[in-house]
């Protein structure tokens, strides 16, 4: 077969056969994607949740603008048997190594931290991404202190924090989302509905 | 050249990575372990192929002057349903790759064998050279990983090997980008000492 000439025709007519076919085919391919990849990012917000919250019946799920930072928060009211036994918010920073990334944090209703979670976050590997559970023991300072008396900040300034070694700038950004998220959830009070 | 040679050529005699030097930022970026890079190399395979096969179809089709951005087009649709599938059904593979899965479009593989191979030879060994190339990426790719795995971490795809002592977690310069270009450069010596004897 020869090859096509390449006239203004022939060239606009290919164009547009080869972007339908890839949009047709994307769009296909999204259409039978979209379930699973909600299933995924759902499962993992929920593996999240039941690490920062007590066992609970039921969410509520709500947007909450925060005391300072352009995105709003979100909330997930957790309740057994009627009675509210914490609060997970999903906090961010745009403080950390990399820019933005996003973590849980849950409280009791007086304000106590009870877990952290880490959602998304480009943190170096090896310094910052320590942040992780998973990966050290710095998010399990956090746990049980109710910033009320534990200074949400690095020991280098003057809080309570013992920063990550070699990843200071991480540490500072996940204490800014944790007092985000603490700040907010107490203007918002923890203890109403 | 027949198919047997097709195919393994891009193993050593045409490493996309150790000889030819092609889809250097994948590479190094995604490296950091054996599981990442095997997983960056099967994904490029995949379009690879994908892309080898339809382009080689098509190319009496295209005339010569829209040839590229048709070609890209085609490659960036592929990259897209890897990058939906594997968020779909492969989300922990998808978290550590997600950055660098769009990126296979403008690696230079795949429109460097769409042009210089697929739109010049017949289906079947447009496919064959996609799959030799692509898995010879993979293979240059998970040793990279494996040895920057091993001297950064002491494990190999997640497996501890315990040859650091206790608390030591291993050389973290290997986990970071200069590790790559550091074992990249001696794996490139190691398989042009073995081209040459």
């Amino acid at each position: 077969m020869a090859k096509k000439e390449s006239t203004f025709g022939s060239m606009v007519i290919t164009l547009f056969v080869v972007t339908a076919v890839a949009a047709l085919a994307l769009a296909y391919v999204h259409k039978i994607t979209e379930e699973p990849i909600r299933k995924a990012q759902e499962a993992k917000l929920k593996k999240a949740l039941t690490q920062v919250l007590p066992q609970f019946d039921s969410i509520a799920i709500t947007k909450v603008k925060p005391v300072d930072g352009p995105d709003s928060l979100t909330f997930y009211r957790a309740t057994k048997g009627g009675e509210n036994i914490g609060t997970a918010v999903k906090t961010y920073t745009n403080k950390g190594f990399s820019g933005h990334f996003e973590i849980l944090v849950g409280f009791q209703p007086d304000g106590t931290i009870i877990n952290t979670a880490v959602l998304k976050h480009t943190e170096t590997p090896g310094l910052g991404d320590k942040m992780d559970a998973k990966k050290s023991n710095f998010p399990l300072q956090f746990m049980g202190k109710n910033p009320a008396d534990f200074k949400l900040a690095v020991t280098k300034d003057g809080g309570d924090v013992d920063a990550i070694t070699a990843a200071t700038i991480s540490s500072r950004a996940f204490c800014d989302a944790v007092d985000r998220a603490y700040k907010t959830f107490m203007k918002e009070g923890g203890n109403h509905e | 050249m027949n198919n047997m040679q097709n195919f393994t050529k891009g193993f050593i005699k045409e490493n996309p990575v150790f000889v030819l030097l092609l889809g250097m930022c994948p590479t190094l970026g995604v490296t950091s372990s054996a599981i990442n890079g095997l997983g960056m190399g099967l994904a490029t395979t995949f379009v690879l192929v994908m892309s080898n096969l339809v382009v080689s179809l098509v190319k009496n089709q295209i005339p010569d002057k829209v040839r590229i951005p048709s070609f890209i087009v085609i490659i960036a649709s592929f990259v897209t349903i890897v990058d939906l599938l594997m968020a779909g059904y492969a989300p922990a593979l998808h978290e550590q790759l997600g950055l660098f899965i769009p990126l296979i479009v403008v690696n230079c593989i795949v429109l460097g064998r769409a042009e210089a191979f697929a739109s010049r030879n017949t289906v079947g060994s447009s496919v064959i050279d996609g799959l030799g190339m692509g898995l010879g990426f993979a293979f240059a790719l998970t040793i990279l990983g494996a040895a920057r795995e091993i001297l950064g971490a002491g494990r190999v795809f997640g497996i501890n090997l315990h040859m650091f002592p206790e608390g030591i977690d291993g050389m973290l310069v290997f986990i970071l980008a200069p590790g790559a270009f550091i074992v990249l450069g001696y794996l490139i010596a190691l398989i042009n000492k073995i081209n040459k004897a």
